[in-house]
């Protein structure tokens, strides 16, 4: 009894503090992208050739942990099957956050285009459903001085 | 030494190819880190030791991309591909590779 009333806190917990962290992390990413706006990044493997760019790889990661809240729905909705929402916001705020990051990189360089980006996305830690990493990458080319 | 994830650069002309050359490293937190991590799985949000981890590890692994790429005799490392895998309990491998060349200028 009491460990089922453990688990029903946890999931609660989970709910209130999990979905709070996610409002505020779509919050700041979507502002943030819109201030990165002007900086193409594009997964096309040749770059211009009129302008002699610097280049250099810039790279972005991050690890977001599941909460218990999406933890446990994922675990009812993997019983019947279909679309696991809770995971899919969650590696969608990662995999933004990594390329906002790899942005910020390429923008402290004064970078004008990041090409070749690329995704590359892990699972982390043993336990429960864990933490995801996705890490994105690509070259930057910046504007000869 | 210039490392880019492009398969050849603007303005340079590749003068020689030497072959793959690979970096790795293999990282793990110590277990007060693993627990903290523990917690924040029943809150969520984003591990911020972890992603220093990884980020450490990547420079750690790029570093000796770069030793053997230099012991060679190349000057740039092109088309570079990064690849993570988690090999034990707790613990990430870092794996960068990539076609180390002579660079000339065009």
């Amino acid at each position: 009894m009491i460990e089922v009333g453990i688990a029903v806190a946890l999931v609660i917990l989970g709910y209130i503090f999990g979905s709070a962290a996610e409002r505020r992390h779509f919050k700041s990413i979507i502002k943030r992208e819109r201030e990165l706006n002007r900086l193409a990044a594009v997964a096309t493997r040749f770059p211009p050739e009129d302008t002699a760019w610097r280049q250099q790889l810039v790279t972005g990661n991050v690890v977001i942990a599941s909460d218990y809240f999406k933890t446990f729905t994922a675990s009812l909705i993997n019983i019947f099957g279909g679309k696991v929402t809770p995971f899919e916001s969650l590696i969608d705020r990662a995999r933004r956050e990594a390329m906002l990051r790899m942005k910020a990189d390429a923008q402290s360089l004064g970078a004008e285009y990041i090409f070749n980006v690329k995704y590359n996305t892990s699972r982390i830690s043993q336990f429960g459903a864990g933490a995801i990493e996705v890490m994105a990458y690509g070259t930057a080319l910046t504007p000869p001085e | 030494m210039l490392i880019s994830n492009l398969e050849f650069l603007p303005g340079y002309k590749i003068k020689r190819h030497l072959g793959l050359v690979q970096g790795s490293s293999v990282r793990a937190k110590h277990v007060g880190r693993d627990l903290m991590a523990t917690l924040k799985n029943i809150f969520g949000g984003e591990l911020t030791a972890y992603t220093e981890l990884l980020q450490d590890s990547r420079e750690e692994a790029t570093a000796r991309l770069v030793e053997q790429a230099t012991s060679i005799g190349a000057n740039a490392v092109l088309n570079v591909r990064f690849s993570t895998s988690s090999i034990a309990a707790g613990a990430a491998e870092i794996f960068v590779y990539g076609t180390a060349v002579e660079l000339e200028d065009d």
